[in-house]
């Protein structure tokens, strides 16, 4: 059996990593590449969580669940990107601000 | 310390210190790659907390469908001269405070850890039934959820002609 506080303790470490990178990288891509960083930190505490409750899945399936959701968003995010990148010839999120000014 | 427990440790510091690679490295290729080796030592850490459906899966949709998915993204917003690879930063200090600042947070909530039960759950098996029973509305939810996504990504990238 591992130990549950060393995976909730990194678990907590990929979400803030992932939020750091989605907040400081000049580039799209980054972004969603943090956000997949903090969805796979909250799937390690959901299995580390399932571990305290020997035989019942449901933080397997709730990951499993997350995962789905990860794909979804995967796609959908990644066209809308290519979307941007035809239309401004840019990836940087600073240069598309058109409903700013 | 058996050799369970070093593998552990292995694993766990290859994903911490693979995402920390992300947040440092400045090509967006190679972010590319160090989250391939977060995912997969993730994996590695399901398999030994005996859930390895989801292992599996992670591996599968992961590594094999979204990392491809991002690749494919990279070669084509990239210009050819190979400059926009690079990526610079912004906001440095208030994205730092950010992260450690919450990091900080969560960890003084962390209980230290009290012995798990170990019963060990018949992994595949019950996750088939329970989803197919219990979960089974939202299991279609899920596929419905696909369905949507894949048909808008296509018709968010189609070329559509504006009619006339």
């Amino acid at each position: 059996m591992l130990r549950t506080d060393l995976l909730v303790y990194l678990g907590a470490f990929l979400f803030c990593t992932g939020l750091t990178i989605a907040i400081i990288k000049r580039n799209v891509i980054m972004v969603l590449l943090g956000i997949e960083l903090m969805l796979n930190g909250s799937n390690v505490n959901l299995i580390a969580f399932n571990q305290q409750h020997g035989e019942a899945l449901h933080g397997h399936i709730f990951a499993l669940f997350v995962i789905i959701v990860a794909v979804s968003e995967a796609a959908i995010g990644l066209a809308i990107i290519l979307r941007v990148y035809r239309y401004y010839q840019s990836s940087v999120p600073d240069q598309i601000s058109d409903l700013k000014d | 310390m058996t050799g369970i427990d070093i593998l552990f440790y292995i694993l766990m510091g290859l994903a911490a210190g693979a995402a920390l690679a992300i947040l440092f490295s400045k090509n967006v290729f190679k972010s590319a790659l160090y989250l391939l080796v977060t995912l997969l030592a993730l994996a590695g850490l399901y398999v030994l907390g005996y859930a390895e459906f989801v292992a599996v899966a992670q591996i599968l949709v992961y590594a094999g469908g979204i990392l491809v998915i991002i690749l494919f993204g990279i070669m084509l917003t990239s210009k050819i001269s190979g400059h926009a690879l690079a990526v610079g930063h912004r906001h440095i200090a208030s994205g730092a405070a950010v992260g450690l600042g919450l990091f900080f947070l969560l960890a003084r909530y962390v209980k230290p850890s009290s012995d798990p039960n170990n019963l060990v759950p018949e992994n595949t098996g019950d996750i088939g039934l329970t989803l197919f029973s219990e979960y089974s509305l939202p299991f279609e939810i899920a596929g419905l959820l696909l369905l949507i996504a894949l048909v808008g990504a296509a018709v968010v990238t189609a070329h559509l002609k504006p009619k006339a």
